[in-house]
């Protein structure tokens, strides 16, 4: 067998439950976002752009449309003879089974998947952020310091910085003190989850925690605390694009009016760095006479005769004559009758607003909350949705 | 599925001027993000036909890259799938290659060693989103030889050079084809698109060599209306017969109509093409866009009327677009003023530029080319 320089696990199987109405039939990296994508497809799109094509997904949280999704792989260039994506559920071994614990119990219970391939590192990322990276580069600089183990960190607000697990590091970025949600952060460097380890080490000091009884197999928590502990040498990889933790409903919406941002950091646009995903096979949208598109995002297949204005709008979404759309995302076939009214809101795919329906939350003092409405539901005619709809 | 396909490109390819001068007229781009040989490819795939052979004419490369393993036409199959047949060279050089019959006998060995019993023949010229079972459903019925699909339609003389008009009793027996003699009024026209048993197809093309006939409509159809029992099958619905640059330009501003979009694209499958992997595209704050087609990976910050924007097209700010055709990759700088335009893939049209062509006689700017 040949031997593989990494091999990228992806943490898929969480629920999200946050994002509320939007989990409640996909895992969270499922999530539709961006008008044709899913949150996965970023790191997913990032391993093949690293260079990486051997990628286990863990899954466990409602995996169907995950799965399906992933297939063999073949959107993300990752349908290959040797290495390839690989999806990885929790299985049943001969002393039972048991589900995923937590990330490291994940990685554990797949030890004999990473062995096949016998890597030098192994890259942990997670499949719910929406962020473009170069991971060749993050292995190299973790090579370059000799590191054992080395997680990327981005500066965070200090105001936020209690939210995220700090980093406090030495001049040398080697990581000194790691503290999860301080409450007086010494440091504004937050990780991002994604960490290179040497497999031979990593393997060692999973098994390892496997048997601690008070570990809650987290690697936040528990491996990289121990590592710590135990003075390895861990190093903070900074990365300074784009990336954001879509983890509510709040930070999803921000996320996709990002987008609008002419000066869009994400860079949606570069074909140097392509996000890839399944595509629909839609014909080009039709913008209709009576049409008004301003300062949005349409995708294929879209049939438009009413005014959108800073919105994202997925694949086969009809708009009709008369509806405004403003401060919206509206998912994969979404259809709004004649003279709906939509306002920050959120609509689930295939739901059908019918004539002179008006989503929008009540204005208080000036602000205005995010409505969701679920998927596959119709909203009858004149109705008036001033909270989330959940089915 | 007992139904195989083949699609004869046998287009003259002068049929759209610059369009296709460096490519063989079923790769020339249609519809904003297609091939025009996708919606054939596509009804066939949707047909449940699994195993396609494509006659290439001479300076196939793009359609090759085009097409590549068929893929995403899901004909990427272990077990029939797509099978590119190039054309048929002479041992001898300076030796005319004079038609399509030749094509097909020397592949007689991939037509007779596929499995299904049925062959279905069609050009790429013909747009139109049809499902071929019902016509082999008819011709099993009648108990044809043959079976010529058409469809009746008034069409402009334009639209009928090169098309053939059944003659037809009322049983529907075809008795002969004829060229279009413009009549104003409804003509049933051939679509260029043929049922029959393979063993009948390996038949008619080995006595056609014998005799030294060269053309398969001519020789192999035609010439036998007397002999067979051709029978014409009616296809109702919407079709676009590219023939002409006038014609191209016509039915692509068709495509603007809501119904035609919708039955193009949806009847009765999808029509699949190459993936590119584009973003959705963007419309800026000044983005003025009205009855127009908008295909993926477009940033739009200009004015867009009665007009097709293929995959990333960039249109700047001042710009204006009317009842024109931008292609893949296409740029238009600001106050550029387009109208009746149809530019190539990979055109930049530079700051300030006025161009106009008429609706009768659209401009085209070749492939690649700066102005």
């Amino acid at each position: 067998m040949r031997k593989k320089q990494c091999v990228a696990m992806l943490l898929a199987g969480g629920q999200g439950s946050r994002l509320g109405i939007l989990t409640k039939k996909v895992a969270k990296p499922a999530v539709s976002f961006g008008g044709k994508y899913r949150i996965i497809d970023f790191a997913l799109s990032n391993c093949n752009n690293s260079g990486i094509d051997t990628v286990g997904v863990l899954t466990q949280y409602k995996p169907l449309i995950l799965n399906s999704y992933i297939g063999i792989g073949s959107a993300w260039d990752l349908d290959r003879q040797h290495g390839g994506v690989y999806v990885l559920p929790p299985f049943v071994k001969e002393q039972g089974g048991q589900w995923y614990k937590g990330t490291a119990d994940a990685i554990c219970q797949n030890i004999n998947f990473i062995d096949q391939f016998n890597p030098a590192y192994v890259l942990v990322l997670s499949g719910d952020h929406i962020y473009k990276m170069d991971y060749s580069e993050m292995i190299e600089f973790h090579e370059q310091k000799n590191a054992d183990a080395t997680i990327a960190v981005i500066e965070v607000p200090w105001s936020e910085a209690n939210r995220f697990g700090i980093m406090n590091t030495d001049e040398n970025q080697q990581i000194t003190e790691f503290a999860e949600k301080p409450q007086e952060p010494q440091s504004n460097l937050a990780s991002m989850g994604i960490y290179v380890f040497n497999w031979s080490l990593l393997r060692e000091k999973l098994l390892e925690d496997q048997k601690e009884a008070s570990s809650t197999h987290d690697f936040g928590k528990d491996v990289i605390p121990k590592l710590l502990r135990e003075k390895y040498q861990l190093f903070a990889y900074p990365f300074t694009g784009y990336w954001k933790d879509v983890g509510t409903v709040e930070s999803f919406w921000e996320a996709n009016m990002d987008l609008l941002d002419e000066q869009s950091p994400l860079g949606l646009y570069d074909s140097g760095w392509r996000i890839y995903s399944v595509n629909p096979t839609r014909p080009p949208h039709y913008l209709a006479a009576s049409s008004k598109a301003k300062n949005c995002i349409i995708s294929e297949g879209c049939m438009i005769l009413g005014e959108v204005e800073n919105s994202v709008i997925f694949p086969d979404v009809y708009i009709g004559a008369g509806a405004q759309v403003k401060d919206s995302i509206l998912m994969t076939g979404a259809q709004l009758k004649e003279n709906v009214i939509v306002e920050k809101a959120i609509i689930g795919h295939r739901t059908v607003l019918e004539n002179n329906t008006v989503v929008a939350a009540k204005k208080k003092d000036g602000k205005q909350d995010i409505l969701v409405v679920a998927s596959e539901i119709v909203i009858p005619p004149h109705s008036k949705v001033e909270a989330n709809i959940k089915a | 599925m007992e139904l195989m396909g083949i699609i004869n490109l046998n287009e003259p390819e002068e049929y759209l001027g610059e369009l296709t001068r460096e490519r063989p007229f079923a790769a020339v781009p249609f519809a904003g993000r297609y091939r025009l040989i996708d919606f054939t490819l596509s009804n066939m795939v949707n047909s449940g036909i699994t195993s396609v052979g494509i006659f290439v004419q001479h300076n196939y490369r793009s359609l090759m890259d085009h097409l590549r393993s068929g893929k995403e036409w899901d004909l990427a199959r272990k077990r029939g799938g797509l099978f590119i047949l190039p054309p048929a060279y002479s041992r001898f050089p300076l030796q005319v290659h004079r038609g399509d019959v030749n094509n097909f006998h020397a592949n007689l060995d991939y037509i007779s060693k596929s499995a299904p019993k049925y062959v279905l023949i069609s050009g790429a010229n013909m747009i139109t989103n049809l499902d071929y079972r019902e016509a082999l459903a008819f011709h099993q019925s009648q108990g044809a030889d043959i079976t010529i699909l058409y469809a009746e339609m008034m069409q402009p003389k334009e639209d009928c050079l090169q098309t053939h008009i059944l003659v037809m009793d009322d049983e529907g027996v075809v008795s002969n084809m004829v060229e279009y003699d413009g009549e104003a009024e409804p003509q049933k026209m051939s679509l260029g698109m043929f049922i029959m048993e393979k063993r009948v197809l390996v038949e008619l093309i080995n006595s056609c060599i014998s005799q030294g006939d060269y053309d398969f409509i001519k020789h192999c159809i035609i010439k036998n209306c007397d002999k067979l029992k051709i029978y014409g099958y009616c296809h109702q619905g919407y079709v676009a017969p590219i023939v002409s640059l006038q014609s191209y330009f016509r039915h692509t501003m068709n495509l603007l109509k809501p119904e035609v979009w919708k039955e193009l694209f949806f009847k009765s499958g999808l029509i699949y093409t190459k993936v590119k992997d584009e973003p959705p595209s963007k419309y800026t704050d000044n983005a003025q866009v009205v009855n127009s087609l908008v295909a993926g990976g477009c940033h739009i910050e200009g004015k867009v009327e009665n007009s097709i924007l293929f995959r990333g097209v960039k249109v700047h700010p001042g710009a204006s677009i009317k009842n024109s055709i931008v292609m893949q990759k296409g740029e238009i700088g600001p106050q550029v003023s387009l109208e009746n335009v149809i530019c190539d893939k990979d055109v930049h049209i530079t700051i300030g530029k006025h161009l106009k062509g008429e609706g009768s006689y659209p401009l085209v700017i070749k492939k690649g080319w700066v102005i």
